[in-house]
């Protein structure tokens, strides 16, 4: 297939106003004996052979069936306008909006976000979205390093295993450390603090979903003079008490659960909200108001002068895009929801993943739900997650996020609800459960 | 005239949208605990959906986009979205990351291929689909290079990375990020690498060379082999940024330049969308002896089963969550599939005749050629004497044409990168110069009407210093009457 | 663009002036002043910061560049100018004056005496 308009005469045409006799000229200057290599690839394919290509593939993936996978990444009800909009052909195809005068659209779209992430935070300024929850919180641990000048960061293990890989990942090359403050057994106990500690950084709720006590953790943070960074689900926040609330200098997180479509875990996009005085060392793009020169209100990317093109290696961070298209998603489901539905939404997942846990308990099984839970919880189990969750997935129920082996829990899955399980879901994910031999046998004692 | 209303402006206490599932009775506050509950309610819009969509389609029609206008975005790459990537990404839109890999085999397989796809094109040999962006493939990149060298015990003593003064912001800002010091090289006269002030700056201390081939001025480095070996027999690595990727396809690779990390924007050559400033998506590609370093996870095939591997023990660690920008690596396969071998040379062919094409025309019309010879898929031009390019790129954005991009490269004075790209036809590019030539008609009559310019646009000309100076970031919510 | 006889002046644009107390006050010129634009944000250093002459000790953002504004001598940062966070503009508008950046007191004499003098530094700008 090819989407060149160019036919034999175009090219003629073009070639004689540059004043070369073939294309194959204008490539002279390429190193003669690299040239024309051989490319081990198909043939192309017209759009229908594509298409049925494409199929075959997706026909291997399979996703109907009762739905209790979480671990950061839940199905929630997107309603059908929100697609609509978000994927409108001006939104999807346009650039970074650079030309503000031709671009109001998309920078408004993003004035509106900022503000909705500010009013679901409580927090001063964000900015206009990052890559995902898991390298903003890398972007926040860097910039708790840059702030306070010290060189320790703490990590509690309730943040999301991946998160913290990321944010390692990060800290690595400029060595600063970092130390994680253990849960006992299901929140985080207290953090190893010291005057050099630049951050503490804590998930609300943690990676097995249980809430941690923020108020006591942003103190002790305070107290030793480190800034408190918050990794929360954004959705939670149309019901739990937000990081303004709790006085956290940062939040950051993954913005999945606010309408993306979970997408194989990409593209969704990362969100950063901070105190007013961290303004200046913030990273990524930020959206601003001012007017124009016939004074209407208008929106222009501003404080460019933090970013890599202007300050290049004293830049705040190497980034160059934000995640604009599925930030954009989020404020349009956000907007299709209004508060009410975005609570409803949250609420709605809380009670399913409360009688999931205890219609599990009426049938012989142990959740752990000695702590406080938002909507997904741990179940031990009998036999190792991945068998657990692939036996499952046999019976046609998705169910099992495998709860690794540093949490010290034995053989134990993430179980989450989102506001779809059904009743009749239920009944299917313990028939499966009975069917495995699932349940752990003696009960482990409740967390 | 009244001002576009905010979303917040349109909103109504009691009005709402969609419906979810109405969740049953609970007590919310003994399940969550009071304390944890949130005290005061977020100010999020209430509007109906038929407002919600009144908003958002009038926000749409205040926005150029390459479906409407023309591009011609240096160093960006806009060319045409084909829509059957759509298409082929909503099908696998549902699929959760963490539900049973036997569930997913088609997701995985598609990387897997895709991943010995842009192995093939760049002459690497091996992928990692995991970047969020160019931005992120670079610093994945530059990551890996520390990681080799610090394997052979020379970490301590390669501290620099080589950049030339032609190059794009991220390259030192991805530098400085991993840890290392920023040399810059000069140009010389012909727009190339100064091959005699390289060799000067490479020595035991520097850990990488960062290079696009063609370069930002939109030029081949010809003497890429030679100054390949020159890094290499001084120990440093060969980074590729493929910004410029669009230039080469088919024609040559960087791999068989002498690259030894190459990253790839697959928003700008692979045709995933721009969004409006993102999602991108930035894949990193390695030699063999780079393997083991490479970001998990690494999506590998046992007997008939692709798995995503995250056992790499020298591995530089993860760089996101999940395996990567998903949806767009599906856009990304189905276009490499939809042109095969043929195909891709048939973009860079097209690409550098429409951009040669542009350049003689753009000469022809007054506009200065700094570099004035054949170029690749872009070219740097200055605009007439007494012109500032920043009044001529306003002026054309009343003519419905998005300006070239402006003041790129930071080496030439009053710089506009134009790159057409192989998919708008020549009677687009004719139309952009009697647009410009209209421009400097106008210009040339009346000096100052480009200094107020534009006029048609749904906003004019913007005090970007007040919005620098008072920053107002968010939407300031009107104070409740009754002081609340 | 002026230059005064009565300051000192180093090639990458800042100027100098002693006062009674010894103390070396700094600021941009006015030929950088006008490079810049519009100056939107001014990041000072902290009172008390030792400096060795050469160090980047402030950064002035316009909207669309930023530049790094180095020690002229080597000592101690003893003031700053806080009044241009409200109002960076100072800077365009009064730049030996009011808009004066930081104020170091000097660790080594000499350094003060090997700055360019008015001529000098005119003579680069008309080189540059």
């Amino acid at each position: 297939m090819r989407y060149h308009p160019h036919t034999p005469e175009d090219e003629r045409r073009a070639l004689e106003t540059i004043g070369v006799g073939s294309i194959r000229e204008l490539f002279d200057d390429l190193p003669a004996e690299l040239r024309d290599p051989e490319v081990d690839l198909p043939p192309g394919m017209d759009e229908a052979a594509l298409l049925d290509h494409v199929r075959r593939l997706a026909a291997r993936n399979e996703t109907r069936g009762p739905d209790f996978l979480g671990g950061g990444v839940r199905r929630h009800f997107i309603p059908s306008v929100t697609p609509h909009l978000a994927l409108q052909s001006e939104f999807v195809t346009a650039y970074t909006p650079y030309q503000p005068e031709v671009s109001q659209g998309i920078l408004q779209a993003t004035f509106e976000y900022q503000t909705m992430m500010c009013e679901l935070t409580g927090l001063d300024v964000s900015n206009a979205s990052m890559y995902d929850g898991a390298s903003a919180a890398a972007e926040a641990a860097l910039l708790a390093v840059r702030h306070t000048r010290r060189e320790r960061v703490i990590v509690s293990r309730g943040v999301h295993p991946e998160t913290r890989e990321v944010i390692a990942t990060y800290l690595r090359p400029l060595g600063v450390r970092l130390d994680v403050a253990e849960l006992s057994p299901l929140t985080t106990a207290e953090p190893n603090l010291g005057d050099d500690v630049a951050g503490v950084i804590v998930q609300q709720p943690n990676f097995l979903g249980y809430l941690e006590d923020m108020r006591r953790l942003t103190d002790a943070a305070h107290a030793a003079g480190a800034l408190m960074v918050a990794v929360v689900d954004p959705l939670s926040l149309a019901l739990l008490a937000p990081p303004g609330q709790y006085g956290a200098d940062v939040a950051v997180g993954d913005g999945q659960t606010l309408g993306n479509p979970a997408s194989f875990g990409g593209p969704a996009f990362g969100f950063m909200v901070v105190r007013e005085e961290l303004l200046r060392q913030f990273p990524g793009r930020i959206v601003g108001e001012t007017t124009d020169v016939d004074g209407r209100r208008a929106f222009v990317l501003t404080l460019q002068a933090r970013e890599q093109h202007i300050r290049r290696s004293k830049a705040k961070s190497n980034i160059c895009t934000n995640h604009q298209l599925t930030a954009l998603m989020a404020t349009v489901n956000v907007g299709a929801l209004g508060p009410e539905g975005l609570r409803e939404v949250a609420l709605g997942s809380v009670e399913r993943a409360h009688a999931l846990a205890a219609r599990l308990e009426a049938a012989g099984y142990a959740p752990l739900t000695g702590a406080r839970f938002f909507a997904e919880f741990v179940l031990p189990v009998a036999l190792p997650a991945e068998e657990l969750r692939s036996a499952l997935a046999r019976r046609g129920v998705h169910a099992g996020v495998p709860v690794p082996a540093e949490y010290g829990l034995g053989d134990a899955v993430v179980l989450a609800a989102t506001e779809r399980v059904s009743d009749d879901d239920m009944e299917a994910l313990v028939a499966a459960l009975d069917e495995v031999g699932a349940q752990r046998r003696p009960a482990v004692a409740r967390g | 005239m009244a001002d576009f209303p905010l979303i917040y402006e349109r909103s109504r206490p009691g009005r709402r949208g969609a419906q979810p599932p109405r969740p049953r009775e609970f007590d919310v506050a003994a399940a969550l605990g009071e304390e944890n509950l949130r005290t005061e309610a977020p100010r999020l819009p209430e509007v109906s959906e038929l407002d919600l969509v009144r908003h958002f389609t009038q926000l749409a029609h205040r926005q150029f986009s390459i479906d409407a206008n023309f591009y011609p975005l240096g160093s960006c790459t806009m060319k045409y979205n084909p829509k059957v990537n759509e298409e082929a990404a909503r099908l696998f839109q549902d699929l959760h990351p963490y539900q049973a890999p036997e569930t997913a085999q088609g997701a995985l397989q598609l990387m897997y291929e895709l991943q010995a796809d842009l192995c093939a094109i760049t002459g690497m040999d091996a992928f990692s689909l995991q970047p969020a962006a160019g931005a992120h493939g670079e610093l994945a990149g530059v990551l890996m290079i520390r990681a080799y060298h610090e394997s052979r015990g020379e970490g301590e003593q390669r501290r620099v990375v080589l950049v030339p003064d032609s190059a794009h912001g991220t390259n030192p800002a991805t530098a400085a990020m991993a840890g290392y010091e920023v040399r810059e090289v000069p140009t010389d006269a012909t727009g190339e690498v100064d091959l005699a002030a390289f060799q000067a700056a490479i020595g035991p201390d520097v850990a990488a060379v960062m290079l696009t081939n063609p370069n930002t001025l939109g030029l081949f480095e010809r003497r890429i082999l030679e100054l390949a070996r020159v890094a290499h027999e001084a120990g440093a690595l060969l980074y590729y940024d493929g910004a410029n990727l669009n230039a080469i396809l088919g024609r040559v690779r960087p791999g068989d330049m002498g690259f030894d990390v190459v990253h790839l924007n697959l928003h700008k050559t692979f045709t995933t969308p721009h969004g409006g400033g993102g999602p991108g998506t930035g894949p990193v590609g390695v030699k063999a002896h780079l393997a083991e370093f490479l970001p998990v996870p690494v999506i590998a095939k046992r007997g008939e089963e692709y798995v995503a591997d995250v056992d790499r023990p020298r591995s530089i660690g993860r760089l996101r969550s999940h395996f990567g920008n998903f949806g767009n690596l599906v856009r990304a396969y189905t276009y490499i599939r939809a042109l095969g071998r043929e195909g891709l040379r048939q973009v860079s062919g097209y690409a550098v005749l429409n951009a040669n094409y542009l350049r003689v025309r753009l000469k022809e019309l007054g506009f200065r050629v700094p570099f004035d010879r054949v170029n690749m898929h872009e070219f740097v031009a200055q605009p007439p004497e007494g012109l500032k390019t920043l009044d001529v790129a306003k002026a054309l954005l009343d003519h419905g044409m998005h300006p070239m991009t402006v003041y790129f490269p930071l080496t030439v004075k009053e710089a506009m990168m134009i790159e057409p790209t192989e998919t708008e036809s020549l009677e687009t590019l004719d139309a952009y110069v009697e647009a410009l030539r209209q421009v400097l008609e106008r210009a040339a009559a009346d000096p100052d009407y480009l200094k107020g310019a534009p006029y048609e646009t749904p906003v004019r000309r913007l005090d970007e210093v007040k919005a620098a100076r008072q920053p107002v970031l968010r939407y300031r919510f009107p104070e409740p009457a009754d002081g609340a | 663009m002026s230059t005064p006889e009565s300051l000192r002046y180093a090639a990458t644009h800042e100027w100098a002036r002693k006062d009674d107390d010894g103390t070396v006050v700094v600021g941009i010129t006015d030929f950088a002043q006008d490079q810049l634009g519009d100056v939107v944000f001014v990041e000072l250093p902290e009172v008390g910061r030792k400096v060795v002459k050469g160090d980047t000790l402030a950064v002035i953002e316009s909207v669309k560049t930023a530049s790094d504004i180095y020690a002229p001598v080597s000592g101690e940062v003893v003031a700053v100018n806080d009044a241009l966070d409200a109002k960076p503009e100072t800077i365009n508008e009064s730049p030996y004056e009011d808009g004066w950046l930081f104020a170091i007191a000097p660790s080594n004499e000499a350094e003060y005496d090997e700055l360019l003098d008015a001529q000098g530094y005119a003579a680069t700008l008309d080189e540059g």
